[in-house]
């Protein structure tokens, strides 16, 4: 069987016919070709499949495509605005948060969420946050380092807008 | 020990030339490639550890429904493998099975369904036959054999006696003896193993994506085992998601998916699953270790005995250059004269190992670290005493001869015995907590490679054209280490000019020059040298062209932030476009290259297998590492690391630091939980919830201490940096543990249950003591 669903996308709306046991990541990368999602595992162990739904981090390798219906999905293909990198992409980039890239989507996005709901978060809340996200390369330590810089860079965005209004 | 010189573009901070794509999701590794339209890849593999092939009918599923190609061990008959004289694996199995997951057909459909389907209906008629699944039942007199050839199933002994051990050990005041057993670890790298495959049969040519770390070896295999003229084969990498030897060697999955492409005459793609990742393996071999060190009151080593078997699994692989290495590096961190090494690579019927960063190295430095703190509590020295009786004093010939010429081990100790404020913490930290240290090396490649050419071991070639652009063309694959980043610094660097002005071309047999492939730590040190060669090269036409212009001698042309002057004139400066313009006018686009070979006398020893840990350049590094075990259920928490690591000279010390932290932890991985698990043959880690690779949670800080030595060959004095560190972390942690609970323990990893039993035993051990 297969459903129509109405999705958002990082701000653009799809609808589409999938297979009620089509994954959520399938549809991503084979359906919007949006490859930045990666699997890593073999269902729900790693991380890199990490995007958000409806602002919640979400593993798409364990989340059917069907069960999306009406939600707002962001990947790490929109973080950048107008090409520019993200606060998180920026400290990910900068500071080596990134080696071979590949739970980098995850990672960042995992992050992203961590840094809506807590702007300012401590050693041990991004310990947390990210437990779920499996990193190979980096030992994690650069990647507690950038996402308190990109916490920092955007509460000096932030300040910054205050200031401006 | 900074060498002094000024310099724009390395020895800063720089974050990688690709790290964009990866942060944005716009890097492609091999399963992200357009493949709207290939077929789908699927393997049938071994149910059984060691088995007789009786028949494979493929009948079934070759009259199905959209299977475009099954290949069985029927379609290649060639074996290979990475060591030319040691190649005996087919990419499917023929005749014989000897590992449960051995690939035995494959079939190429038009989805992935449809792929499956095709695989149940294969019809596999098995002999089952006795498996030996650990060193101990291979080497038993009675144990099957599985390759008829290998008696006694041992791969490669090795014999090695340098100096005079007897006399070694007459002369010292403490003989110890351990033994030490270290479980089997799996690279782990994040993305699984894919490929893609296109096929043309109007022009017989096929073109090959693969997540390979050695493209090189990819390509020759794939013309040996598909019988085709390498000449119409074009291989390419993509992004890759880590490596760390486990794409060192050319791996089953990628001729079997040439296989299946040229017989569909079509285009395949072929993901492997985590748990097919794990299987094709060629991890770290279990290892087991008995060491004799003999030292003097003073801590002096007089003489080393080891002893060293590996359960390589099921084929030769790289087996005997593990077992080789693990000998060889027991020289070149320590002045050592007399060293026996007897080592044995058994055959086993598990995955076959392979490389794994530290290659041979990890579980021998392991057992000696532990076994040196050992003696030094004995003899109530202090560790970092022990280490610093038995420096080196560069530049110099090991026993075994090893060429080292730089070597900054003194200052790695000097700077994390200080920083962890060893002396006033040690054994005060109170129960439960301890401080551990040890040292450990690694080659900066291998100065010999295993496949021997003659030719240099790095090409570099580089392009100036109209647009001023300079296009810099490497082999080198970059697996996330950052080695095109080194590339483009190293080129900026000679050139004088920003690294905006370079683009880096990786990795695409059909445009790319050859190269030996990133295995060894070997890419910063010989592609490094190669782009430093070229870019002179490219140097001395835009100086000559600038001179011509100036009307001033070559030699007196400064080239400076991408600009010409003459020196001690400030009139006339030329901008990098319009130089550029004026060489480019002389002759056209211009093209240079460079290239990197390494002398006889860094080959190594005359002995058989000599050339194994044979190197330009060895990294040194020493680190402490805070502990605190829970004595009641055996839990091991890391609190902090201190790192040190002399890389020679760090050209981008943001890569150094990265890679020495994540070597840090890749060691602790092995040290607290990484083990691959068997039963009956059948691996019981297959996933990453059961193969436990340590989350962000349980990993501590670890300050890293950068040691640059200026080694005097290589790139602006630097050598590796991404190995070295590694095999000094399980030991520093064992010393610590040692320290927290009085239990030296002669395992890895240091799970809860082992070290409770360890600690359970020690107890029983120490009352028994006290009651007689």
């Amino acid at each position: 069987m297969s459903r129509i669903i109405s999705v958002t996308i990082n701000g653009r709306s799809y609808q589409d016919l999938v297979p009620d046991n089509m994954l959520l990541i399938d549809y991503l990368r084979e359906r919007r070709h949006l490859t930045g999602a990666k699997q890593g595992c073999d269902g729900g162990e790693c991380g890199a499949c990490t995007v958000l739904v409806n602002g919640a981090p979400r593993l798409s390798c364990i989340t059917l495509a069907s069960s999306c219906d009406g939600v707002n999905i962001e990947t790490i293909e929109g973080q950048a605005r107008g090409g520019h990198l993200s606060p998180l992409q920026r400290a990910f980039h900068e500071l080596l948060g990134a080696q071979c890239g590949y739970c980098t989507p995850g990672m960042i996005m995992a992050a992203e969420a961590l840094l809506r709901r807590n702007p300012d978060p401590d050693d041990d809340q991004i310990r947390q946050a990210l437990a779920g996200n499996i990193c190979r390369c980096t030992g994690y330590g650069a990647i507690i380092r950038a996402v308190h810089a990109a916490a920092l860079m955007m509460r000096e965005d932030l300040a910054g807008a205050e200031v401006g209004r | 020990m900074k060498d002094g010189a000024k310099r724009h573009a390395v020895g800063q901070p720089a974050p990688l030339i690709d790290g964009i794509e990866k942060v944005t999701g716009r890097a492609r590794y091999t399963a992200d490639l357009d493949h709207g339209d290939a077929l789908v890849g699927a393997i049938l593999r071994s149910p059984v550890s060691h088995g007789r092939i009786l028949r494979v009918d493929t009948s079934r599923a070759e009259a199905l429904d959209g299977v475009m190609a099954v290949v069985t061990g029927d379609d290649c008959a060639v074996p290979y493998g990475v060591i030319p004289i040691a190649q005996n694996e087919y990419p499917l199995a023929r005749d014989r099975l000897r590992y449960r997951g051995e690939p035995v057909a494959a079939v190429a459909a038009v989805d992935a369904k449809t792929a499956r389907r095709a695989l149940d209906l294969i019809v596999l008629e098995i002999e089952e036959l006795p498996a030996v699944h650990t060193s101990d039942e291979a080497r038993a007199p009675d144990a099957p054999r599985l390759h008829d050839n290998k008696p006694g199933n041992i791969e490669r002994e090795v014999h090695h006696v340098f100096g005079n051990p007897a006399d070694g050990f007459a002369q010292a005041d403490l003989v110890r003896e351990a033994s030490f057993s270290c479980a089997e670890v799996n690279h782990a790298m994040m993305e699984p193993h894919a490929a893609l495959a296109e096929y043309d049969p109007e022009r017989d040519r096929l073109t090959f994506h693969s997540v390979t770390q050695v493209p090189f070896y990819v390509h020759l295999t794939l013309a040996r085992c598909l019988e085709m003229d390498a000449s119409r084969i074009r291989v390419i990498k993509p992004f890759v998601g880590g490596g760390f030897g486990a794409r060192t060697e050319t791996l089953n999955f990628e001729i079997i998916t040439a296989l299946l492409a040229r017989k569909a005459g079509a285009r395949v793609m072929m993901r492997l699953s985590r748990e097919e990742s794990f299987l094709t393996h060629r991890g770290r071999p279990q290892t087991d270790v008995h060491l004799k060190i003999g030292m003097t009151g003073k801590g002096r080593i007089t003489a080393v005995e080891a002893e060293v078997t590996m359960a390589g699994g099921a084929y030769a692989g790289y087996g005997l250059v593990t077992i080789l290495y693990a000998g060889a590096l027991l020289h070149g961190i320590y002045d050592i004269a007399n060293v026996r090494y007897d080592g044995w690579r058994v055959y086993t019927n598990t995955p076959p190992c392979g490389a794994m960063r530290g290659h041979g190295t990890v579980d021998v430095r392991h057992a000696f670290e532990c076994l040196l703190d050992r003696m030094s509590r004995k003899l109530g020295l202090d560790p970092f005493e022990v280490r610093r009786a038995n420096l080196l004093n560069a530049p110099l010939f090991t026993a075994n001869g090893l060429m080292v010429n730089s070597y900054g081990l003194d200052e790695c100790l000097d700077r994390v015995e200080k920083a962890s404020n060893w002396h006033e913490r040690k054994g005060r930290l109170g129960p439960g907590r301890g401080l551990g240290m040890a040292c450990s090396h690694y080659v900066s490649g291998a100065a010999k490679p295993v496949h021997w050419t003659g030719e240099p071991h790095a090409v570099v070639s580089m392009k100036l054209d109209f647009d001023g652009g300079i296009t810099v063309f490497t082999g080198a694959s970059d697996i996330g280490q950052g080695s095109s980043t080194i590339v483009a610094l190293a080129t900026a660097e000679i050139l004088s000019i920003g690294i905006e002005r370079i683009r880096v071309v990786a990795n695409d047999s059909a445009v790319t020059p050859k190269d030996n492939g990133s295995y060894s730590s070997r890419v910063t040190f010989m592609v490094g040298n190669a782009a430093i060669e070229a870019a002179r090269a490219m140097r001395e036409k835009l100086v000559a062209a600038a001179a011509n212009k100036l009307e001033a001698d070559p030699e007196d042309i400064l080239c400076e932030a991408e600009t010409f002057s003459v020196r001690g004139s400030a009139q006339s400066m030329l901008g990098f476009e319009e130089v550029a313009l004026a060489a480019l006018a002389a002759e056209g686009t211009i093209n240079v290259k460079g290239t990197f070979s390494t002398p006889p006398e860094a080959q190594g020893g005359k002995h058989r297998g000599g050339a194994v840990g044979a190197t330009m350049g060895f990294s040194y590094g020493a680190q402490v590492v805070e502990v605190e075990v829970d004595r009641d259920t055996g839990q091991v928490m890391v609190k902090k690391v201190w790192a040190a690591l002399d890389c020679g000279y760090a050209i981008n010390p943001l890569a150094v630091r990265g890679q020495i932290e994540g070597s840090v932890w890749m060691g602790m991985g092995q040290a607290l939980s990484e083990e691959t698990a068997y039963r009956e043959g059948l691996q019981s880690h297959a996933g990453l919830l059961d193969y436990k690779v340590p989350t962000i949670v349980e990993s501590p800080d670890i300050e890293v201490f950068i040691v640059e030595s200026i080694d005097p060959n290589g790139p602006f004095g630097a050598k590796e940096a991404g190995e070295g560190a590694l095999s000094g972390f399980p030991p520093a942690l064992a010393n610590a543990i040692a320290d927290a609970t009085g239990v030296d323990a002669d395992f890895l990893p240091f799970t809860p249950d082992r070290l409770l039993e360890a600690m359970r035993k020690a107890e029983k051990a120490r009352k028994r003591e006290a009651a007689q």
